[in-house]
């Protein structure tokens, strides 16, 4: 039986299968009813679940269960402490201290480091824990470094980290992916950090246009056993890497579209990543009505387009940046809409299983 | 001593009953208020002491407009809700 945790605009819900064609499922919840759950995670190492809730009146909340959803307790949120500063190229206010938006994602460090997890945040910063969420600190290193205030906000109004993607090869290798202030890579457990270079966007003014710490990549995936292959999406492409973020390779006029938001990385074969495209930056709706996943087999050569289960016809679904995931297999699919679907996808996503077209505006999904 | 009440919203995500603690303008009411009930602080105002966006704060039925310092007076015996916005769908 596999676990998917699903957050939604409405609160958590929590998907039972067995994994087979035309699943014996069974969905719960919500948890946390009626509030946004912007991010979710299941620590491999202690089976702990935490939640960041984005309750907009009342700010961003974080809440751990150790018993898979029974009971939840209330963790302190980050902080940005009164020497952050101000976020320069905030649409908010410049001059205002920084403060915390929202918990963009959640993400548990190395197996070597039982208990350290990371929070990635609205407006910018990284948080760790090295406490199972007791306690938080901002990771001064890469927030005071020179190229952070570089950031722009790219779909909120402030920059924000979305993706922390950790090398299992050994503790303290991680990328961090930021809405628009690139991505950063350390190998020394954020003492030093390195953006990845290689993209561009192809519409900014010249000397901005391939800045590494303005690039807007929408979600940093990687393989877990090839963990140099790296995967992202951006307004210009789909990108790879293959010295674990460094440099970055742009992939283009995949049909029907290379932009979108969400991609996973097959957990064993380098070579596989799965997109669910939207038709452009201009237009964040699928290509002619039709939900289609592409999948790439030969590490971005070529593309295949998997519709089988997907809406045809008159479908206006979004696919978040953490709106897809891969089971450990590398065979089992979760993707989830904006308009409230959630489909399950079968063989390495040959076939597509709506599970339900009622939920919530979906957020994120991720399996235990 | 001045009369401290979450509206109902609240109530649902942290603890915060009614109480009278002292305190001469709002921050310090809030302080008293909130070191009885600290789980209550980070869904009113933010890491940095301010309100929240969408909050709003009365005294005596008046807004508050320091938001921030949150230095209104507030006398004796006078009332102060905390009230979320009312948006969103």
């Amino acid at each position: 039986m596999s676990t998917l945790l699903v957050g939604t605009r409405k609160g958590l819900f929590v998907l039972d299968t067995d994994g087979a064609d035309r699943a014996a499922t069974a969905l719960a919840g919500p948890h946390f009813p009626a509030v946004p759950v912007s991010a979710v995670l299941a620590d491999p190492r202690d089976g702990a679940w935490y939640v960041a809730l984005d309750h907009g009146h009342f700010g961003t909340k974080l809440h751990r269960s150790d018993d898979r959803g029974a009971t939840w307790t209330e963790l302190p949120a980050p902080e940005y402490p009164a020497d952050a500063g101000p976020v320069p190229n905030s649409r908010v206010d410049p001059t205002a201290p920084a403060s915390l938006k929202m918990v963009w994602c959640l993400e548990a460090a190395h197996a070597a480091q039982p208990g350290t997890i990371f929070a990635g945040t609205v407006p910018g910063g990284l948080f760790r824990s090295d406490d199972h969420g007791a306690t938080w600190a901002l990771v001064r290193s890469m927030w005071d470094h020179p190229d952070r205030p570089k950031g722009n906000g790219g779909g909120y109004d402030e920059p924000g980290i979305h993706s922390i993607s950790v090398d299992p090869r050994g503790p303290g290798r991680y990328a961090v992916g930021s809405s628009c202030n690139g991505v950063w890579v350390t190998d020394d457990d954020g003492a030093t950090w390195t953006l990845g270079t290689g993209m561009w966007f192809g519409f900014m003014p010249e000397h901005l246009d391939d800045d590494p710490a303005g690039q807007d990549p929408h979600r940093v995936v990687r393989c877990a056993a090839a963990p140099d292959v790296m995967w992202t999406q951006h307004h210009c492409g789909i990108w790879r890497s293959e010295d674990a973020g460094l440099t970055w390779t742009n992939i283009a006029d995949v049909a029907p579209s290379s932009f979108g938001f969400a991609v996973a990385a097959h957990p064993t074969d380098p070579g596989t990543a799965w997109f669910a495209p939207a038709h452009s930056d201009e237009q964040r709706i699928p290509v002619d009505g039709k939900v289609v996943v592409t999948r790439t087999r030969d590490g971005g050569a070529t593309f295949d387009q998997l519709t089988d289960g997907l809406p045809q016809q008159d479908a206006y679904h979004l696919i978040y940046r953490h709106g897809m995931d891969v089971d450990g297999t590398g065979s089992l699919l979760a993707m989830a809409s904006t308009t409230g679907s959630l489909w399950l996808g079968h063989d390495g996503g040959e076939r597509w299983e709506r599970v339900s077209a009622e939920l919530p505006p979906v957020l994120c999904v991720r399996w235990t | 001593m001045a009369a401290v009440k979450f509206a109902k919203a609240f109530h649902r995500h942290t603890i915060c009953p009614d109480a009278t603690v002292p305190g001469a303008t709002v921050r310090e009411v809030l302080d008293a208020y909130l070191a009885l009930y600290p789980s209550a602080r980070g869904y009113a105002l933010d890491e940095h002491g301010a309100v929240r966006k969408h909050v709003t704060v009365f005294v005596d039925g008046e807004q508050v407009a320091d938001r921030t310092g949150l230095a209104d007076p507030v006398s004796d015996q006078a009332t102060i809700h905390l009230v979320q916005a009312l948006s969103g769908g």
